[in-house]
């Protein structure tokens, strides 16, 4: 029997199909259908915003990234989630600088992936807020035809915005916070409101991390937990207050809720590794949604309730660890 | 009765269906047995031989070397050509009493040097199985006779059998169960007698149903033997998750199945004691699979211990074209094999060759805190704090987080997407543990 050229591995020699860049790359795929109800809303400026960014965050990461993770989707991701989060009528200058911001200080700075703290793509829009917070706050109702910009896409790189003659109004969440007007919940639930291009549909951000979930891409307990704290909490305020406070239901579906829920929160990376992790992380998320859009100055506040809860994930994680198998008390922290 | 189980786990590709319809068969003896003196857990044996020593097939070359030890057999009668170093499947050399085989010889059924079971009291059927080298035959090769022999304030009251042969490819406990079912059984009934229990159970994994079926329709009538199907899940096989699904009982960390009346054993070694008693020869050959998409007749086989993998693979057709890794035991577990001289050894399963495409290379990526490993630890360890400590090398860290609970099944590594070598890691980080420290 000729001698063949023998390969020497470490065991186990079977692996699960599962590998990172397949994980990423279904993200971007179940994002395609998020990706088209913006485009349908809010015309070609959507797709505008959502190239804009998606590229800040490619070319990012090619440049002071790894080779070995440019192609493993997690830039690509990075971006649209940027856009989906950005006002449609947006300069595409200020979005690419924000896909730029989020690979670079959101990832890169921390040592790229899987070492980042926040998660990358809220970070750029934290960014651009500051920077451009007018820009940022500004929201073109969906209506009009495809080609019909919704704001000064092409504006210059910094120079002011030239002021383009669309129809903006306020978000759901404005006019509860700062005019006490309510929604219809339909509006909410299919996505015919003024707001990011992202925090449109509920329904089919729902579908699309169904899919992920069903996939086990993501951890199906932080948008429940993060669902159900707000529910009861809102509702608890509600029966308090009805005049003032808005009931469970319109806190789930306006805004970036189901975006950030089910989209934010679930970046592998920067939410706990434990299951019971997961569901404190989810606790804190909808007590800090509810807290700041009630309490705070802003409307809007998933964007902030993430970021904070991603600071907290490593002392989530260490009193969360697992009971060992045969010991009687749980893990202690390294 | 609700089919009880334990928690985590995997659920790799069974892979089964190249042999588990494979009658076994009996292998020709090879020209040259190798026979390593450390085959089992303890102390290796010392051989007993010198070159040029004329041994019959069933002759003791090797004494047991203390009571954590186990004597050795010629598997064939022939010449002892040396006793030198020889590449060990473990990966090292280690010394070995290598036996050039008489082709002249029928390899006959000496008289026998095991006494019959029927009027042995418990001490002399462990004395008997002690001296025929009797060792688990799952893989970790632990002396039979020190299983069979617990401390006094140990209150056994339950054998357990272990059937679920949960690593992929592998059907040597399958084909046991099927085919010498009177066997198995048998050995239960030694194993009961010698350890005074009145209680055991054969847990066998429910992909397996003509074993089970097998199983039940010998089952004695005058003890307390049963079957019980298990859940299809790696490692089911792994001793405390067996004890933890067929009796629901948690072993403590750092104890042994003992601490909670329960004694393990695989069922091929159970299978192996009644051999022994039935023919009076030592442990000198074993039931092994020999399968792959790398070896042209996969087959399940009786092999004497001690012969090379180049032999063995030539009594199944040779290796394909495609065949690129070489692994003694399952796939979950086993080594892979550098050396076509490498005998099999008394624990050896089985031997499964890969191919190329089953070994394809994959990309490592950095670890993103997905938890699947997690999930997939069958002790509830957090492999992903664990592979971060040991890339980093703070192995006393490590400790903290009971690494020493790790039995490295592997289902970490096999889960990871990022293909992080978690459980590779792990391994290093226990040697590093246990050498000693630079003053």
């Amino acid at each position: 029997m000729t001698e063949p050229n023998l390969l020497i591995t470490a065991s186990p020699h079977l692996s699960a199909r599962d590998s990172t860049p397949k994980i990423m790359w279904h993200v971007v795929l179940s994002l395609v259908p998020v990706v088209a109800a913006a485009t349908y809303f809010f015309g070609v400026s959507a797709l505008l915003v959502l190239a804009a960014a998606t590229l800040g965050a490619v070319i990012t990461e090619a440049v002071f990234g790894t080779r070995r993770t440019l192609w493993d989707g997690s830039a690509a991701i990075t971006g649209i989630l940027l856009a989906l989060t950005l006002p449609p009528g947006l300069p595409m200058w200020m979005a690419f600088i924000g896909g730029a911001f989020a690979i670079g200080f959101g990832k890169l700075i921390f040592g790229g992936l899987g070492q980042n703290v926040f998660n990358p793509a809220l970070l750029g829009r934290a960014f651009l807020q500051a920077a451009f917070p007018v820009a940022l706050t500004t929201w073109p109702v969906p209506e009009g035809g495809f080609w019909e910009l919704k704001g000064d896409n092409f504006a210059f790189p910094f120079v002011s915005p030239h002021p383009i003659d669309v129809v903006t109004g306020a978000t759901p969440l404005g006019l509860m916070k700062f005019d006490q007007a309510g929604t219809e919940l339909w509006k909410l639930v299919l996505g015919v409101t003024g707001g990011s291009l992202g925090e449109t549909s509920g329904l089919l951000i729902l579908l699309c991390g169904g899919y992920l979930a069903a996939r086990n891409y993501l951890n199906w307990r932080i948008p429940i937990s993060i669902w159900l704290t707000v529910a009861v909490f809102a509702q608890i305020m509600h029966a308090i207050n009805p005049g003032r406070f808005p009931d469970g239901v319109f806190m789930l579906f306006s805004g970036g809720l189901m975006l950030g829920a089910v989209f934010m929160a679930t970046d592998l990376v920067t939410s706990p590794v434990t299951h019971l992790g997961c569901w404190l992380f989810g606790l804190g998320i909808g007590v800090l949604v509810v807290v700041i859009r009630i309490w705070g100055g802003l409307a809007e506040g998933v964007m902030y309730a993430i970021l904070l809860m991603n600071a907290m994930v490593p002392f989530i994680n260490r009193a969360t660890q697992p009971a060992v198998f045969g010991h009687a008390t749980r893990g202690t922290p390294a | 009765m609700r089919l009880t189980d334990f928690r985590h786990g995997v659920h790799p590709p069974e892979l089964k269906s190249l042999t588990a319809g494979v009658p076994i068969r009996r292998m020709p003896f090879p020209d040259e047995i190798v026979i390593p003196l450390r085959q089992h857990t303890g102390k290796p044996a010392r051989a007993i031989v010198r070159p040029g020593d004329r041994v019959e097939r069933g002759d003791k070359v090797a004494e047991a070397d203390g009571n954590m030890s186990v004597p050795m057999h010629a598997s064939a009668a022939g010449t002892v050509r040396d006793v030198r170093l020889w590449p060990h499947p473990d990966g090292a050399y280690a010394p070995a009493i290598v036996i050039a085989v008489d082709p002249n010889s029928p390899q006959p059924h000496r008289p026998r040097t095991i006494p019959d079971w029927h009027g042995l009291a418990p001490k002399e059927l462990i004395e008997a199985i002690r001296q025929a080298g009797v060792v688990g035959l799952g893989g970790a090769a632990f002396p039979a006779h020190v299983k069979l022999s617990p401390p006094k304030d140990a209150h056994i009251d339950t054998l357990l059998i272990n059937g679920a042969e949960c690593e992929p490819y592998l059907t040597t406990d399958h084909r046991t169960m099927v085919e010498y079912p009177q066997r198995v059984q048998l050995g239960i009934r030694i194993m009961m007698r010698a350890l005074g229990v009145t209680r055991a159970v054969i847990g066998v994994e429910e992909n397996k149903p003509d074993a089970i079926e097998a199983l039940r329709a010998t089952l004695p009538k005058d003890l307390d033997v049963t079957v019980q199907a298990l859940h299809v899940k790696y490692p089911q096989g792994a001793e405390k998750m067996l004890i933890k699904s067929l009796l629901g009982r948690d072993v403590p960390s750092g104890k042994l199945p003992m601490h909670v009346g329960v004694i393990v054993q695989n069922v091929a070694s159970v299978a192996t004691i009644a051999e022994v008693f039935e023919t009076g020869l030592p442990l000198i050959e074993r039931i092994m699979t020999v399968t792959g998409h790398g070896v042209r007749r996969p087959a399940n086989l009786i092999v004497p211990v001690g012969t090379k993998t180049g032999d063995l693979l030539a009594a199944c057709g040779g290796l394909t074209p495609e065949a690129r890794e070489i692994v003694f035991g399952g796939p979950m577990m086993g080594n892979a094999q550098a050396d076509l001289d490498a005998p099999v050894i008394k624990g050896t399963t089985g031997v499964v060759v890969l191919t190329g495409a089953d070994v394809k290379p994959r990309a490592s990526y950095p670890c993103i805190s997905c938890g699947h490993c997690l999930d997939a630890c069958p002790v509830f360890l957090n492999p992903q704090l664990l592979g971060k400590l040991a890339m980093a090398e703070r192995y006393d860290d490590m400790t903290r987080q009971h690494l020493a609970d790790c039995m490295l099944c592997g289902s970490c590594s096999y889960t990871c997407p990022s293909n992080i070598p978690l459980s590779h890691l792990f391994a290093l980080a226990k040697a590093a543990l246990r050498k000693p420290k630079a003053a």
